[in-house]
C-alpha cells in the first residue's frame, strides 16, 4: 500500500491519490431494510415499499398498498348505478372524467343503449382534457423529482388553466361526476370552446418550454435513460397497457384498435417507444398529450348539435318542466331516484383507454337498480405488480424516476 | 372459442355470448392452466397481454350453485380480442389452480380475489392478504359479510352520528 504511493506528494486532486484497488472496493455494507413511505412524496400516493437494500442496491422489494382501500366495490353493490359515479371519480383524481365515461359506457353496454352524437362528441373532449391533465401531472412531477422545479411550475400552470375549462364544464376541478347513464347531464357551456381553444394556444407554449427544460437536460437524460427497463414481452406478461406498454414498442391502444365514441373520426398518432425505459415512458407520455391537443381541435370544431342526453325516461331523468307539469315526470323521476335505472340481468367486459392503459369494467346485473358486481381493472395495479422485477437489482436511486413513469394512482390500485 | 373447444374439449363445461356479444367459456378448474397455456402460446391465438381475474360471490343470483365464479380476461395484442375464461368453484372447497407460473401478472390478481373472497389459488407462491391488513377476519365482499361491519386495528372513538360515522354499526 504505502510503497506505491509517488514519494513526492501526492495531488489531492486527482485519482493518482488513491490506490486503483481502492476505487474499484466493495462498499463494506451490511444488509439493511428501510421503508419508503406510506407517504412519501415519491409514492404518489400512499404505498409502503419495504426495501432491502445492499449499499445503494436494491436486493428485495415489497410493495404494500392498501392504505387507501376504502371499499369500492362493496361501496358500489349498495346504491345505484348512478350514485356509482362519485366513486369512480375517486379511482383517478387526476383524470376523473375518463373513469366517470368508462363505466357509463360499460352500464350503456349492459343495457344496449346508443347514445346521441353530441354526447359522444362530449365524452371525447371532456376525456382528453383529463388526459392532458393526467399526463402534465406525471410529467411535471417527474421533472421535480429529478429536480427541476421550473418545468414542474410549467405543467402546473398548464394543468391549472384547463382545470378551469373543466369547472365551466362540469362544476368541478377534480371530482366531476360529469356524464348520465345515455349521455351527458350538461351541454357546453356557451362561449366555452372559444376559451379552450385560447388555452390550448397558451398550453402548447408552456409544453414546448417544459420540453426545452427537459428533453434534452442532462440531469434528467442521465437518471431516466436505461433506467426501469422491462421488456415487451414482460410488459404484456405483466398486463402493461397505456403508455407504459407502448413505451417498449407495442402498438396497443384502445381507441385505434377497437374504437369507442367517435374516435375514429379523427386524426391522430398512436406514439410508440422503443426501449422500455423511463424516457421512453416520458417521451410517449409528451407526444400523447400533444396528439390529445390535436383530438381536441378536431372534436371541438365538428361537433355536431342535437340531443346530448337519450329521450327515454326509463334511463335518463325527465326535462324540469315534466317532472313539475306532468305525473308521468314526477313518477319516472321518483322511480329514477328512487329505485335507480333498472339494467336488465347480464354481465358484460368493457375497456376504454383511460391516461395510463386499459380501464376496464366487469359489470354483473340482477336486473335490479343497484350493480351487482363491479370489478375494476385498473390500469396502475398491473404496473406497480411489476416494480418489484423491474427494479430489483437496481439502484435505489432509480426507484424514483421508475415510480415517476410508470405513475401509479394510489386510488385505484387500492380501490 | 371454436378452437379451444376443438383442442381440448373435456376442459370445457360450457359455452354461451352474453347479451353483449362477449363470448364465455366456463372451465373445470382442474384444466385452467392447460386452457390458459394453450390460448398464450397457440400461434394463432397468442392471448398473452394479462387482463385480470376477479370473482363474483353468486350467493343472491338465481343461479347460485356452485357459489363462487372466478372470472379471466385474457387479451390478443394479434387478434385484438378478449377472452373471458369462467371457473365455478364451491364454498366448501373454494381452490382454483394458480396461473402465476404462466402468466407473472396473475400474481397480486390472485392475491386480490384470496383477500376480498376468501378463494384459495393452489400452488401460488406468496398467497397472503393484499389490500387488508393480516388480522382482518372474514372476506368482506361476499355478500354475507355485512356492509357496516368494521374491524378497527385501533379502537374507534364513538361519535355522535349514529348512521354514518365511523366507530358505530348504523343499526343501534
Amino acid at each position: 500500500m504505502a510503497d506505491t504511493l509517488k514519494p513526492e506528494a501526492p495531488n489531492p486532486d486527482t485519482d493518482a491519490y488513491a490506490h486503483e484497488s481502492e476505487l474499484e472496493a466493495h462498499l463494506q455494507t451490511k444488509r439493511m431494510v428501510i421503508n419508503m413511505g406510506p407517504s412519501h412524496p415519491a409514492t404518489h400516493g400512499t404505498v409502503r415499499l419495504k426495501v432491502e437494500l445492499e449499499g445503494e442496491t436494491i436486493v428485495k422489494i415489497d410493495p404494500e398498498i392498501g392504505f387507501l382501500h376504502r371499499g369500492f366495490q362493496k361501496s358500489c353493490e349498495n346504491v345505484t348505478w348512478t350514485q356509482c359515479l362519485p366513486y369512480t371519480d375517486r379511482l383517478n383524481y387526476l383524470s376523473a372524467m375518463m373513469n366517470n365515461f368508462g363505466f357509463l359506457n360499460a352500464v350503456e353496454k349492459l343495457i344496449g343503449l346508443e347514445i346521441p352524437e353530441r354526447a359522444q362528441y362530449i365524452r371525447v373532449i371532456g376525456s382528453e382534457l383529463h388526459r392532458l391533465t393526467d399526463h402534465l401531472t406525471c410529467v411535471g412531477a417527474t421533472g421535480l423529482e429529478m429536480g427541476g422545479f421550473a418545468p414542474f411550475l410549467l405543467a402546473m400552470e398548464f394543468r391549472e388553466l384547463l382545470h378551469d375549462r373543466t369547472a365551466e364544464l362540469t362544476g368541478a376541478r377534480l371530482t366531476t361526476s360529469f356524464g348520465r347513464v345515455g349521455g351527458s347531464n350538461r351541454d357546453l357551456p356557451e362561449g366555452w370552446v372559444a376559451r379552450v381553444h385560447k388555452t390550448l394556444d397558451q398550453g402548447l407554449a408552456l409544453l414546448d418550454e417544459m420540453e426545452g427544460l427537459l428533453t434534452n437536460n442532462r440531469i434528467f437524460v442521465d437518471r431516466t435513460k436505461g433506467t426501469g427497463v422491462i421488456s415487451a414481452e414482460d410488459a404484456i406478461e405483466y398486463g402493461y397497457t397505456g403508455p407504459a406498454l407502448r413505451a417498449c414498442g407495442v402498438d396497443y391502444d384502445i381507441r385505434k384498435t377497437k374504437p369507442y365514441w367517435v374516435y375514429d373520426r379523427f386524426d391522430f398518432d398512436i406514439p410508440l417507444g422503443e426501449h422500455g425505459d423511463n424516457y421512453d415512458r416520458y417521451l410517449v407520455r409528451l407526444e400523447e398529450m400533444r396528439q390529445s391537443i390535436r383530438i381536441l381541435r378536431q372534436a371541438m370544431d365538428t361537433i355536431p348539435a342535437g340531443p346530448i342526453i337519450v329521450d327515454d325516461w326509463r334511463i335518463a331523468l325527465p326535462p324540469k318542466p315534466e317532472v313539475y307539469g306532468t305525473i308521468e315526470g314526477v313518477m319516472s323521476h321518483f322511480k329514477l331516484v328512487m329505485e335507480g335505472i333498472q339494467v336488465p340481468a347480464g354481465e358484460v367486459y368493457d375497456a376504454t383507454e383511460a391516461s395510463n392503459g386499459e380501464l376496464g369494467w366487469y359489470l354483473v346485473s340482477d336486473g335490479r337498480g343497484r350493480p351487482y358486481k363491479v370489478h375494476v381493472r385498473a390500469p396502475g395495479f398491473p404496473v406497480l405488480a411489476a416494480v418489484p422485477h423491474i427494479i430489483e437489482g437496481k439502484m435505489l436511486a432509480d426507484l424514483i424516476p421508475t415510480f415517476d413513469t410508470i405513475n401509479m394512482i394510489g386510488g385505484e390500485v387500492e380501490q | 372459442m371454436d378452437r379451444v373447444s376443438a383442442q381440448l374439449p373435456e376442459a370445457v363445461a360450457d359455452r354461451y355470448v352474453d347479451r353483449t356479444g362477449g363470448a364465455w367459456a366456463v372451465i373445470h378448474a382442474d384444466s385452467l392452466p392447460k386452457v390458459a397455456a394453450f390460448l398464450k402460446n397457440d400461434p394463432e391465438l397468442e392471448f398473452k397481454l394479462f387482463g385480470s381475474i376477479d370473482a363474483v360471490d353468486r350467493l343472491h343470483l338465481a343461479e347460485n350453485d356452485p357459489r363462487f365464479e372466478v372470472v379471466y380476461f385474457l387479451y390478443s395484442l394479434k387478434r385484438h380480442e378478449h377472452v373471458r375464461l369462467k371457473v365455478r368453484v364451491s364454498e366448501a372447497n373454494p381452490v382454483v389452480p394458480t396461473l402465476v407460473p404462466l402468466f407473472r401478472g396473475a400474481n397480486w390478481w390472485e392475491r386480490l380475489t384470496f383477500d376480498f373472497y376468501g378463494i384459495r389459488f393452489d400452488g401460488h407462491p406468496d398467497l397472503r392478504r393484499i389490500l387488508l391488513y393480516d388480522e382482518f377476519e372474514g372476506h368482506p365482499l361476499r355478500k354475507d359479510y355485512a356492509l357496516r361491519d368494521r374491524q378497527p386495528l385501533i379502537p374507534e372513538r364513538p361519535i355522535k352520528d349514529i348512521f354514518r360515522g365511523p366507530g358505530t354499526s348504523g343499526l343501534s
